[in-house]
Parts: C-alpha cells; sequence; structure tokens
C-alpha cells in the first residue's frame, strides 16, 4: 500500500511574526521558514507504517514556490520515498490546496492520505477534511492512534471530552494530532541520501484545476496589545487586588 | 439571508456553543434555522428552539448521527445547506471535523475560527497562532463559518421556535463508530468557565495538579494545562490550553507554573484578567499577565486556597 503525505512550508512556530506595516501580510522576508510541525507528525506516522511492512512506499506531495523543495528534501531525508512539487507562486487556499490534492490522489492511487491537522500559519484545520470530501473518501481527523488491519484503518481522535476511536474503509484520510508521535531528526547520511531521491516537478495549472479562490483578506492587523500589569509582593496582596481592583472574585 | 446553524450536543443536551454561534449568527442578521442531527435528540431540540433569535428549529432524528460521524452529518447539512446564504457550527473538534467536508461538497472555501463578524461578507479571524488578525471578504454563493465560542457572548433563552422534523440522508457507510473514552470531571467545561486555572511543567508531575482542585473548587474554576503538562502525561489532552488545544477567554484566567510559550498564550490571551504564579521572574507569561507574583507554586497555592476562604 502507498501513503501519501501533503506538507507545508511554513514560518518557523518559534519565530515571533511581525505584520506588515501596510496591513498586506505578514512578514516573511528573511524569515526562517520549515516544514509544519504536524506535516512533520504526519511523515513520521507514514514511515513508522512502512517500517512495520504495513504500507510500501511513501510519497510526500508540496504546493507552492520552488521553495518548497526544501521541505520536501527533509521529508525524504525523514524517510519518505520520493517527493512530487506542485509548482505555483499564487498563495492558494485550503479548497484549492484540497482540489490539485486530489488530482494526485487519482494519479498515485494511495492506500491512506496523512495530513497535518491545521498549518501554523493560517491555522485553517480545513484541508484533510475537504480533500477526504473530494475524493469520497472517509475522515480521521485528529489522529492520537493508527491502527491498519484488514482492508480497514482505526483512527482514535482526540475530541473536546476525551478520545474516540472511528474505523474507516480504505482508502481514507488521517490528520494528525500532536500526540500522535515524537518525530525523529533527520540524520546527516539520511539527508544526503536524500538528495539523491526522486522529486517531481509539476506545474499547477496543469491539473486542470481553477485556483482562483473567492476569499480575499483586506487586511491583516497585529492584535490589541495588552497593557503590561504590575507584579505583586504575596498572595493577600493578589487576593486583595484581584477582589477590590479586577472584581473578579 | 437564510442562516443555517448546527447545533452542537450530546445527544441530551445543548451544549453552551451554540448559544454563542446563535449570537455570532445574529450579527449577520437573517432568519436563523438550528438543525440539531442526533439520535433520540428531541430534548436538544426544544433546548435549540428556546434560544432567542432561533426562527427555527430541524430535527433529523435517526441512529446514524448518535456519534456525528463527519461523513454521515456533512452529507445532511450539505443536502439542506444549499438553500441558505450562510452554513454556522461552533469551532470545536466536532464542527472543525464536519464543517470543511460541508464546505468542499458545495466547492466553496471554508472561514474557519472567526471572532468577530464585519458584515454578512466580512469577517475576522486570527492567523498564526492569534499573532495577526486577519479580515476577509467571501464573494462565495454560500458562506461557511466556524465560529470561535469564546469571541461571543451566549444567547438568551427564552424563545419558543417551531421545531419540524426532517429525513435523515443515506448513511454514507464509509465509517464506523467503534467506542468513546470521555474524561469524567465534575468542574465546569473549559470553554464555558468563567474562571479558569491551568497548570505547567512546573506542576512536577500529575499528583501534584491536585493542588488546584481546593482553589479550583472555591473559585467554581476549571482546571486546564499547558501542552508541557499534557506531554509530560500528568494530564489528559483535552485538558490543553492553546493553539492546539482549547482556545478560552475567562473573566479570570491563573496560569501556574507556565511559562507563555506563544502556542499557550494563543489559547488564553483574550482572557479579561490574567494572574502569572511562577518563580521565574523572566518567564514571557508576565509580559502579558495583569497580576504576575514571583514565587514557588508550592508555597503559593495552599496559601491562595487558604486565603479565599
Amino acid at each position: 500500500m502507498k501513503i501519501l503525505v501533503p506538507v507545508k512550508r511554513v514560518i518557523d512556530y518559534n519565530v515571533k511574526v511581525r505584520v506588515k506595516a501596510d496591513q498586506s501580510g505578514v512578514d516573511l522576508a528573511n524569515v526562517k521558514m520549515a516544514l509544519n510541525p504536524f506535516c512533520e507528525i504526519a511523515i513520521e506516522e507514514a514511515v513508522r507504517l512502512k517500517e512495520a511492512g504495513s504500507a510500501t512506499e511513501v510519497v510526500a506531495v508540496s504546493i507552492g514556490p520552488v521553495a518548497v523543495q526544501e521541505q520536501l528534501r527533509t521529508a525524504l531525508a525523514l524517510g519518505a520515498d520520493r517527493a512530487v512539487h506542485i509548482e505555483t507562486t499564487l498563495n492558494l487556499d485550503s479548497l484549492q490546496v484540497a482540489k490539485l490534492l486530489a488530482k494526485v490522489v487519482g494519479e498515485e492511487q494511495p492506500g491512506l492520505v496523512i495530513l497535518g491537522k491545521q498549518a501554523i500559519d493560517s491555522d485553517n484545520n480545513q484541508t484533510g477534511q475537504m480533500l477526504a470530501a473530494l475524493t469520497g473518501m472517509g475522515q480521521g481527523t485528529f489522529a492520537s492512534k493508527v491502527a491498519l488491519q484488514d482492508g480497514k484503518v482505526a483512527v482514535t481522535r482526540e475530541i473536546d471530552g476525551g478520545l474516540q476511536t472511528v474505523e474507516l474503509s480504505l482508502p481514507a484520510v488521517v490528520t494528525t494530532d500532536l500526540r500522535l508521535n515524537e518525530p525523529r531528526y533527520a540524520s546527516l547520511p539520511n539527508i544526503m541520501k536524500a538528495k539523491k531521491k526522486p522529486l517531481d516537478v509539476k506545474a499547477a495549472d496543469s491539473f486542470g484545476v481553477s485556483l482562483t479562490s473567492n476569499v480575499t483578506v483586506v487586511k491583516v492587523s497585529a492584535p490589541a496589545v495588552r497593557q503590561g500589569g504590575v507584579k505583586v509582593e504575596s498572595v493577600a496582596e493578589l487576593v486583595d487586588k484581584l477582589k477590590h481592583e479586577a472584581k473578579v472574585i | 439571508m437564510a442562516i443555517l446553524l448546527i447545533a452542537e450536543h450530546n445527544n441530551q443536551h445543548l451544549k453552551g456553543e451554540t448559544h454563542k454561534v446563535v449570537q455570532a449568527a445574529s450579527a449577520i442578521g437573517g432568519d436563523i434555522t438550528v438543525l440539531v442531527a442526533g439520535a433520540n435528540c428531541a430534548g436538544v431540540a426544544a433546548e435549540a428552539a428556546g434560544i432567542v433569535g432561533v426562527s427555527k428549529v430541524l430535527v433529523a432524528d435517526d441512529a446514524i448521527y448518535q456519534h456525528q460521524l463527519a461523513e454521515n452529518i456533512a452529507a445532511l447539512v450539505t443536502e439542506l445547506g444549499k438553500n441558505y446564504s450562510h452554513i454556522l457550527a461552533a469551532a470545536t473538534t466536532t464542527g472543525k471535523n464536519f464543517l470543511p467536508r460541508v464546505a468542499a461538497l458545495l466547492d466553496v472555501a471554508q472561514i474557519s475560527d472567526v471572532i468577530a463578524i464585519d458584515s454578512a461578507d466580512t469577517f475576522v479571524r486570527p492567523i498564526y497562532a492569534g499573532n495577526a488578525i486577519a479580515t476577509v471578504t467571501s464573494t462565495d454563493s454560500i458562506k461557511v463559518l466556524t465560529v470561535r465560542p469564546a469571541a461571543f457572548r451566549a444567547a438568551e433563552t427564552g424563545n419558543n421556535a417551531a421545531i419540524e422534523n426532517i429525513a435523515a440522508a443515506a448513511d454514507a457507510g464509509m465509517s464506523r463508530y467503534v467506542s468513546e473514552e470521555l474524561t469524567k470531571s465534575e468542574r465546569p467545561e473549559l470553554t464555558a468557565a468563567r474562571v479558569v486555572i491551568s497548570g505547567g511543567r512546573g506542576m512536577q508531575n500529575g499528583e501534584n495538579f491536585a493542588l488546584l482542585n481546593g482553589i479550583a473548587d472555591k473559585l467554581g474554576a476549571a482546571i486546564g494545562a499547558s501542552r508541557a503538562a499534557v506531554d509530560a502525561g500528568f494530564v489528559p489532552n483535552d485538558m490543553q490550553v492553546g493553539q492546539t488545544g482549547k482556545i478560552v477567554a475567562p473573566d479570570l484566567y491563573i496560569a501556574v507554573g507556565i511559562s507563555g510559550a506563544i502556542q499557550h498564550l494563543a489559547g488564553m490571551k483574550d482572557s479579561k484578567v490574567i494572574v502569572a504564579i511562577n518563580k521565574d521572574a523572566e518567564a514571557p507569561i508576565f509580559q502579558i499577565a495583569d497580576y504576575g507574583l514571583v514565587a514557588d507554586l508550592f508555597t503559593v497555592l495552599p496559601e491562595l486556597e487558604q486565603q479565599l476562604g
């Protein structure tokens, strides 16, 4: 069985983002970029399934400018077998991304697609669900455990009140939550080997998918800044302030 | 304008998030229809009909909706949704699960985690873990939105909307519910609590979280946790507050032994009053805390419990 893992290049999660002065977006010039943390977990899960003998091939795919090849090489160094780069300089929304991925699913015919639950830049949490809809597959979102057996996949999901387990017929779409696994580091020899692994480049407009979105960003502003507070000296002072100044208890 | 709003419930009771989404829907303006899809959920429908602002409640009562599997709920909502200008659900794990599926089936975008409604087609939402706020406008024929409950107050009750039963859609047959493991708690739900007290890595172990119980009891607070505390196995993951956990905005948030990483702040920085208790005076949490106490939590917590009388 083949596993397809869509990955995204995003701003490094440790970077404190800055909103541009003209409110057109956030400043991404000269900022450290990385593989989205949830995508890293998705790659790790796919590689573990391959190591366990449940999968035969792991294919990583990413959509964006040439720079995303850097993240695809990371995915290859982590254990993916080959990569597909869908090249575009457009800033696509989840729906357009899901439509392109649905075409890749059509070409590659994977038994399982594993994505991160959300990208830490747009914080949308949509692509996996949309891809499942467009390909008519079942979905196991926010997975903290994935178990393959007898042509089905059991997914334990992190839900608001606790955990829920669902069973899906394959092929299916799974999106990863933080606690699914602890991703490995790419070793230097594996980084070197990853440079020789196949990476296909395809133009996004060659898929026959409309890439225009009906959603436009009007402006991006900085959130309201909280006023720096005071430090109190004792518990008694804290309780007094909460009672009489803030009036919250 | 016609708005379809999908109720959040556990088949017995409507969840508080739904009242908040109704409030958001009222800001769009137009007729609000609430869909209750579940099994033996007549009680939920009656509760939904009682929310001020709701004009009609549709009930799809069928065993296939008992566990709110995305494939089945999405099929139903997609079919109904074609007659509406807006489709709304709470940005909870349930809403986040099925609504993007609906949007894709309708071939429209989804706008996630809306925190303010500017107009019927312009919405405000946080991006980059809440470090930037985007205003977006949509020309899609149907606007599909998840709403952040913490950003809206709950709509009042005291209404008596009409309730209408509708037929279930066909079972999609792609997925099957296996089991559920819910955390039992007598405390208020995190996302609805007026006061939240959270512990972080500084709590050192799971047993020490008991130090928060007495304080939580006295304040009627919910207990939360940082990702560090969850990852270390101190407490279950559904207690996590942050970008990837729950987003809360209580009147009072008390952060104990939490340094204040960007991802944690994303989940609580809209709280009205923030208190930080940390022995590291340089911890970033103090930059956003209204009241900070630099001290060892193991001496502070018992003292605080005592002084709350």
